[in-house]
């Protein structure tokens, strides 16, 4: 099977220039890019699977001593492609910040606690159905300098690689009515009918009861077996 | 057909996660590719990231994909004709000053679809905060006779090549080559490296 990655679907990613993200104004460039073709280098991607993820990675709350403080959840969900097809052993990383919003990151100084039972970085490789699964905590809002009162949604960060180099993506997964969406300036990059597709939903079913609540999210990756309709 | 998720800046706070050197997690990725028994010419890439004030990103990402020295991959799905070993993938924090560098083997040859035989070159993608996407870049080698003939390189305007182009540096020990990310050209600074639409 060839798989395909159509340029018409990555057009849902948010502009490199968007100045109500203050700091994208000198990190975007002022050229025009020029189209890559896909030769082989882009067609391809690297290979990582289980044999990179210890016991646990896939488990934030029972990398420390104790317990971390906040409220245990299960966020879990399928890596598909544009076909709706599940990615098998791909490496997920994810990372976030801790129940009172801050990030363990030395250079985070956020007037918030840390937690030494909590550290906010995780990893899992999805199974044969493009399946994965973590057990972490509800991150907090976090606060940062971008405008006035400024503070983000809640959020976990993923990076994922998907089959090629042109599948790769870094993307942060949010949480179910957010009352910050509409303030937030990442979030409100991306035109809104597409904005759905980074908010989980809540699972009952999956909820663990007595335990701790579930969150749901596909993640869909650039990539079809379908004929192409552009070059 | 679902719609593919949208991109997010990879932040300020990644190391942790994904170069956790200064951290306690193990490491998965790092800037040396180079494995026991791997052919193929050894090389150092080295350079700064920079924004559009010239000042280097000490919160970027930079991350390489490349071929083995006889142009073939350790792809996901195990393509033929890869090195022993050897991954092609690298990723790399740079420092406070923007500064990086990885260490790997020089490229082969890959083919376009349609056959013609593209110069040796590493595919870039770089994150940062302030970034809402990552940008793509190619890596060339400076000293290379089939940049010439390249399907790719043609594509960029002439005066701008360069930009991707990897500069030979001094001798002694393993090859240097220096290759610096421009994300945006400043009202008088350097040009800004040609990015690409993958």
């Amino acid at each position: 099977m060839t798989m395909h990655f159509p340029r018409e679907s990555a057009k849902v990613h948010p502009p490199s220039l968007f100045p109500f993200y203050v700091s994208t104004v000198k990190r975007a460039p002022k050229r025009p890019l020029i189209i890559l073709p896909h030769t082989e280098t882009e067609l391809t991607g690297p290979a990582y699977g289980h044999e990179v993820v210890q016991p646990g990675d896939s488990d934030l709350t029972t990398q420390h001593e104790a317990a971390p403080l906040g409220q245990r959840i299960i966020v879990a969900g399928r890596v598909l492609d544009e076909d709706g097809r599940p990615v098998p052993n791909t490496l997920i990383e994810i990372w976030q910040a801790n129940a009172a919003g801050r990030y363990v990151h030395i250079n985070d100084q956020h007037d918030a606690p840390l937690d030494p039972n909590f550290s906010g970085a995780g990893r899992v490789v999805t199974d044969d159905e493009g399946r994965y699964r973590f057990i972490t905590i509800r991150p907090g809002a976090y606060s940062w300098q971008n405008h006035e009162n400024a503070w983000r949604p809640a959020h976990i960060h993923f990076s994922l690689f998907g089959p090629s180099f042109l599948s790769r993506i870094v993307t942060q997964m949010y949480f179910p009515d957010d009352p910050l969406f509409d303030y937030d300036p990442m979030f409100t990059s991306v035109e809104p009918s597409a904005r759905k597709r980074m908010v989980s939903h809540f699972s009952l079913e999956h909820t663990i009861p007595e335990w701790g609540l579930a969150f749901e999210w596909d993640i869909v990756l650039r990539g079809t077996n379908a004929t192409p309709t552009e070059q | 057909m679902p719609g593919i998720t949208p991109s997010q800046t990879v932040g300020p706070f990644y190391a942790y996660c994904l170069t956790p050197t200064k951290y306690k997690l193990h490491e998965i990725f790092t800037n040396d590719l180079v494995v026991p028994g791997i052919e193929g010419e050894k090389i150092r890439i080295e350079g700064r990231v920079l924004d559009g004030d010239n000042v280097g990103l000490p919160d970027a990402m930079v991350e390489i994909w490349q071929a083995d020295a006889k142009g073939g991959f350790a792809h996901a799905q195990g393509h033929k004709g890869a090195n022993t070993g050897f991954k092609g993938f690298g990723r790399v924090e740079p420092d406070n000053e923007g500064k990086y560098h990885f260490v790997t083997i020089k490229p082969g040859r890959v083919k376009t679809p349609d056959g013609k035989l593209q110069a040796p070159h590493i595919d870039v993608a770089v994150f940062a905060r302030g970034m809402l996407k990552h940008l793509v870049t190619r890596i060339y080698f400076g000293d290379e006779a089939s940049n010439k003939d390249d399907p790719v390189l043609q594509l960029v305007p002439a005066d701008r090549r360069d930009t991707l182009i990897a500069k030979p540096q001094g001798n002694g020990g393993d090859k240097v080559y220096r290759f610096d990310i421009r994300i945006q050209e400043g009202p008088k600074g350097p040009r800004e490296t040609q990015f690409f639409e993958a």
